[in-house]
């Protein structure tokens, strides 16, 4: 397959996204956009200390994040490691906040295709309704684009109802070019949503990848008429952050975007500091970290 | 308890977010700014300066007669041995505190230069004001270098500077005639604007602030008939004009048989090119940077847009698309991303050609926003089917208006481009460098953009070919114009 | 009424943007006052310094550098009383930082420029910062005489390490105090106090340095630097110290192409 890379200018593509990160959010905007944001997150905790008690706090947190608020929405799922997707499941059964794992040799990659789909049909039996897969940078930087679409496109297979998001882990790919011909292989091969990042990276989704990959998808969609979803995930941390996401989303691709349907937002500290600012918007106060449960 | 109701009802807009106008100090009339004080008008008289989103009066601003621009001449060829014999590192040292004041009343100038001329807040905060510092603070690098900019050879400035700046930048030219004027060691009488007169003030309060010495700079506000008095007053040795072309060519012929250099900054009708292998996403921000900045009052806007034909659907489809999601309205709105029309007598012009581009044939698009009632407003416009010889193609339109206009191969795109009597700028987008390099070469065009547009920096030369000017603002060549050779 | 009893001054060495004392723990005594006296592993810590903020330093704007520069001036000025040597000499010092502060945007295009090749080439030359560069400082006048070298290296976008005069070290120590309520990043400007003769020779000899500025007028030291020089073909400036405002503008160009690099790129014009 001969590589016919898309081009993107990175000076003009980063200009674009800081002027948007100038967005003035206050009153009304900021309230209504902290509880978007709250919904549209997929609470994650991926470390090898993981346990059963902390995946079921952090569900707990997930489907009521701030009881004294309930004004605020629960998050859109709660992202883990496939051994500990089925605690997930159970502990979220019924509470419309789905279970989604990583899978496919998370986060490097590096292993057989065989390795990959197991890990994935695992996941999926183990109750996970969203699989967040990484592709082979490995293939992808030796310029096997046919390898990174065929697996997703086995991955897609043995997902069966489950939602597929690709991770293109952006940081590695090194470059904006390869980030948007990264997005458009993702979605050709069948990504119900393109993710920028595993978190384990250098970066993640900075304001440039983040546009570069809404583009990419705005376009894709004009062309085949399906709808893709994007996740940014990776460095996004604070409600400035959050909130510059989605008027990244917003101006790019449109109010009908600004859903958990369609947008997400992968993060762990970043749910406290949305509460956090959410009520300095209700009592004109700032609050104190541990106000707020880490779990 | 959350349910999933409550995440999926939720909409989002950006609510309104005004810039507060409670920092600024502006008092309610203002004199001429002569020999170091503000003064009142002998023969002159005040008039309101008008807020063109609010058609209110902002403030009472001085305009001056004859005889008041006689006196800030007089006063500027008094100061000026002075200046010229101060050290270059004490002219530097001024002027540095110029860019630091103007730095520290940033937010202030943004402000006002938003309520008087219209433009949206963004712009004059980001651009307009941090780059009237910029060129302050690099001139002030030059007045003790001066001789390092004119190939070594020993250099004089060439004395009193009658300057007249336009009311689409109006801080900003007025830094750009201002200081490296002042770094060469000249003094300055400065006019602004008819309709923008108030931040050249704040600035001259800044320059006393500063404590430049007295007639260094005068600023002397006023309509056509006190640019007129200015560049007819006999002792003057240099006029430097950005405005419209007419008035330029005035200008010019003013000065005949006078022996006085000048320098003109004029209109333009700007090709921006977009190439068929050009980062399209990219090339579409530097359109609409190109031509919505500032309401398209710029002399430079990117207002012929040619795109290649094999792109053009795809190119003005996303195009359209863009501009619907540009912010129209309060200037002072930190979100807006178009403002107010500067007068009414400009929105006038600009709906006069876009009728007859109507009338013509081309193809006229308007987006749909809400305008506010009160103040002038034009809406983005993009018209399509354009012919090179419809006047939408060829004549000045200074709006929200572009253009398109398509070519087959890079010759007929050059061809394009330079088939008109200006020559201020272009736009190249492509993402081949030899192409671009091969395109920039081509053009008659003073500043040519690859891949960007609308960029501005006090160390690049700017100016224009043809009916747009002669001579250049900007780093070293800015210097010259300033100075002559004294040995 | 006890007169009140003064609160000592402790001088330290300062790198990284960091004050610390010598590792050696060795001290000599300047004036009143105690100092650190470098030694080679402070050189090498100063050079890691100096190297890990080079790649920022000169990816900034000239503007910026500028910027920076002057508000060193700034602050320069607003301490001039605190600095350990006349008032008149440090006023000059201020003005040096001043016109450099403005080079640093200009001498791309005087020392630089395009080249019409004949041939369908766009081919232009432009000066680069070199990278580190050492500063060995002289006795007399030991700030102006310090500050000249460091403006030129600074505004051309290099990181410095500097090391002091032995014998009037506290004028250097005390801009180093300067520095840190500045806007120069830590790491950008490195200075040791010591023993020259024992700390020139570790600093020319440390491979990782691009350029050495020896004002030391020391002449048999200068020799034993361009030796250690040659070893990594380090660039090599002597200077006689500077001793007023004049010497140090008289020729600026010397003073930033001994611590540039000229980059001449080609590119193809023509689709």
């Amino acid at each position: 397959m001969i590589r016919r890379l898309p081009h993107v200018d990175r000076v003009g593509v980063e200009e674009r996204a800081a002027t948007l990160g100038k967005r003035s959010i206050k009153t009304t905007a900021k309230q209504q956009g902290i509880r978007l944001a709250v919904s549209m997150i997929d609470l994650t905790t991926l470390e090898g200390s993981d346990t059963r008690g902390k995946v079921r706090h952090l569900c707990a947190k997930a489907v009521c994040p701030a009881p004294a608020m309930p004004e605020i929405p629960s998050v859109a799922a709660v992202c883990v490691y496939p051994s500990l997707v089925g605690v997930a499941r159970e502990e979220l059964e019924g509470t419309g906040v789905r279970a989604a794992s990583v899978s496919t040799a998370f986060p490097s990659g590096q292993a057989s295709l065989d390795l990959k789909l197991r890990d994935t049909e695992e996941a999926v039996a183990a109750g996970a309704e969203e699989i967040d897969m990484v592709i082979s940078r490995e293939a992808f930087l030796a310029g096997d684009d046919t390898r990174v679409m065929e697996e997703i496109v086995r991955v897609k297979e043995v997902c069966g109802d489950a939602h597929l998001k690709v991770i293109l882990e952006t940081a590695e790919l090194g470059s904006y070019d390869h980030v948007r011909h990264a997005s458009m292989l993702a979605m050709e091969a069948g990504a119900d949503f393109i993710k920028t990042s595993t978190g384990k990276a250098a970066s993640g989704a900075t304001p440039g990848v983040t546009l570069v990959m809404l583009e990419a998808i705005r376009d894709y969609v004009d062309r085949s008429g399906r709808v893709v979803g994007m996740k940014a995930a990776g460095g996004v941390s604070s409600s400035k952050a959050a909130l510059h996401r989605l008027v990244l989303v917003k101006e790019t691709l449109g109010d009908e975007w600004l859903t958990p349907e369609r947008f997400r937002i992968g993060a762990s500290s970043l749910l406290n500091d949305l509460l956090m600012q959410y009520q300095k918007t209700q009592t004109g106060r700032y609050a104190r970290p541990e106000d707020f449960s880490t779990e | 308890m959350a349910t999933q109701d409550t995440r999926t009802s939720i909409v989002w807009d950006y609510a309104p977010a005004p810039e507060s106008p409670d920092h600024v100090r502006l008092r309610d009339s203002y004199g001429l700014f002569i020999d170091g004080d503000f003064r009142d008008p002998g023969d002159g008289r005040r008039v309101p300066t008008i807020n063109p989103a609010t058609e209110e009066p902002v403030a009472e601003v001085a305009f001056a007669g004859p005889a008041d621009v006689r006196r800030a001449v007089e006063s500027a060829r008094a100061a000026q041995p002075g200046w010229a014999g101060l050290s270059g590192l004490d002219r530097g040292k001024y002027l540095f505190r110029i860019a630091r004041l103007i730095q520290e009343r940033a937010r202030e100038l943004a402000i006002v230069e938003s309520m008087d001329g219209g433009k949206p807040i963004r712009e004059s905060r980001d651009l307009d004001v941090p780059l009237a510092a910029a060129h302050f603070f690099h001139y002030a690098g030059w007045a003790d270098k001066l001789s390092y900019g004119m190939g070594g050879r020993e250099v004089a400035p060439v004395g009193v500077a009658a300057q007249i700046v336009p009311w689409n930048f109006p801080l900003l030219m007025a830094a750009w005639k201002l200081a490296p004027a002042l770094a060469a060691g000249n003094t300055a009488v400065l006019k602004p604007a008819e309709t923008t007169p108030l931040t050249a003030l704040l600035l001259a309060e800044v320059l006393q602030e500063a404590e430049l010495p007295p007639g260094v700079v005068s600023i002397v506000p006023g309509d056509g008939a006190t640019g007129a008095a200015l560049v007819r007053e006999p002792d003057i040795d240099k006029v430097a004009f950005t405005g419209s072309t007419a008035v330029g060519k005035d200008i010019q012929a003013a000065l005949a048989g006078r022996g006085i250099p000048l320098t003109l900054e004029l209109g333009g009708k700007s090709a921006n090119i977009v190439f068929e292998d050009a980062a399209l996403d990219q090339a579409v921000e530097g359109i609409v940077n190109g031509i919505f900045f500032n309401q398209g009052h710029v002399c430079c806007a990117g207002s012929r847009l040619l795109i290649q034909e094999s792109v053009a659907d795809a190119v003005i489809e996303k195009l359209w698309a863009r501009m619907g999601r540009l912010r129209v309205g309060d200037p002072l709105d930190k979100n807006t991303d178009v403002g107010a029309i500067n007068s009414a007598e400009q929105l006038e012009r600009i709906e006069a050609l876009v009728a007859a581009g109507e009338e013509e044939g081309a193809v006229r698009r308007s987006v749909a926003c809400a305008l506010p009632e009160r103040g002038w407003w034009f809406a983005p416009t993009l018209f399509t089917e354009v012919a090179p010889a419809h006047r939408i193609a060829a004549e000045e339109i200074f709006g929200p208006v572009v253009s398109v206009l398509t070519f087959r191969t890079q010759a007929e795109a050059i061809e394009k481009a330079n088939s008109t009597p200006y020559g201020l700028a272009a736009g190249i987008w492509t993402d081949k460098g030899a192409k671009a390099f091969e395109v920039a070469s081509a053009l008659q065009a003073g500043v040519v953009w690859q891949n960007t547009y609308n960029h501005f920096d006090p160390t690049a030369a700017f100016g224009g070919y043809k009916e747009s000017g002669f001579g250049r603002e900007g780093g070293m060549s800015g210097l010259r114009p300033y100075l002559r050779i004294s040995s | 009424m006890t007169p009140r009893l003064p609160v000592r001054k402790t001088y330290k060495l300062f790198i990284g943007g960091s004050f610390v004392r010598s590792e050696s723990g060795r001290y000599d005594r300047a004036g009143d006052f105690n100092i650190p006296r470098a030694s080679r592993k402070d050189v090498r810590d100063a050079v890691a310094a100096a190297r890990k903020s080079s790649t920022d330093w000169a990816a900034r704007t000239a503007y910026n550098r500028g910027q920076i520069l002057y508000r060193f001036a700034e602050a320069l000025e607003s301490r001039a009383g605190d600095i350990g040597t006349g008032s008149d000499e440090v006023g000059q010092a201020i003005d040096v930082l001043v016109h450099y502060a403005g080079w640093t945007d200009k001498f791309q295009p005087v020392l630089g420029g395009i080249n019409p090749v004949a041939a369908p080439f766009l081919s232009f030359s432009v000066p680069e910062p070199t990278g580190v560069v050492g500063v060995l400082a002289p006795d007399e006048p030991a700030l102006l005489g310090l500050v000249a070298e460091l403006a030129p290296a600074l505004a051309a976008g290099n990181t410095v390490v500097a090391v002091l005069s032995s014998e009037r070290p506290l004028a250097g120590l005390d801009l180093g105090e300067v520095l840190g309520i500045s806007d120069v990043p830590g790491g950008v400007v490195n200075l040791l106090s010591g023993r020259r003769a024992e700390l020139a020779p570790a600093l020319a000899g440390h491979h990782a340095l691009n350029a050495i500025v020896d004002a030391s007028a020391d002449a048999a030291l200068g020799a034993e630097v361009d030796k250690l020089a040659a070893e990594s073909v380090t660039r090599v400036r002597h200077a006689a110290p500077t001793s007023s405002y004049a010497d140090a503008v008289a020729d600026p160009l010397s003073r930033l192409e001994a611590v540039t690099e000229l980059k001449t790129a080609w590119h193809p014009v023509g689709a």
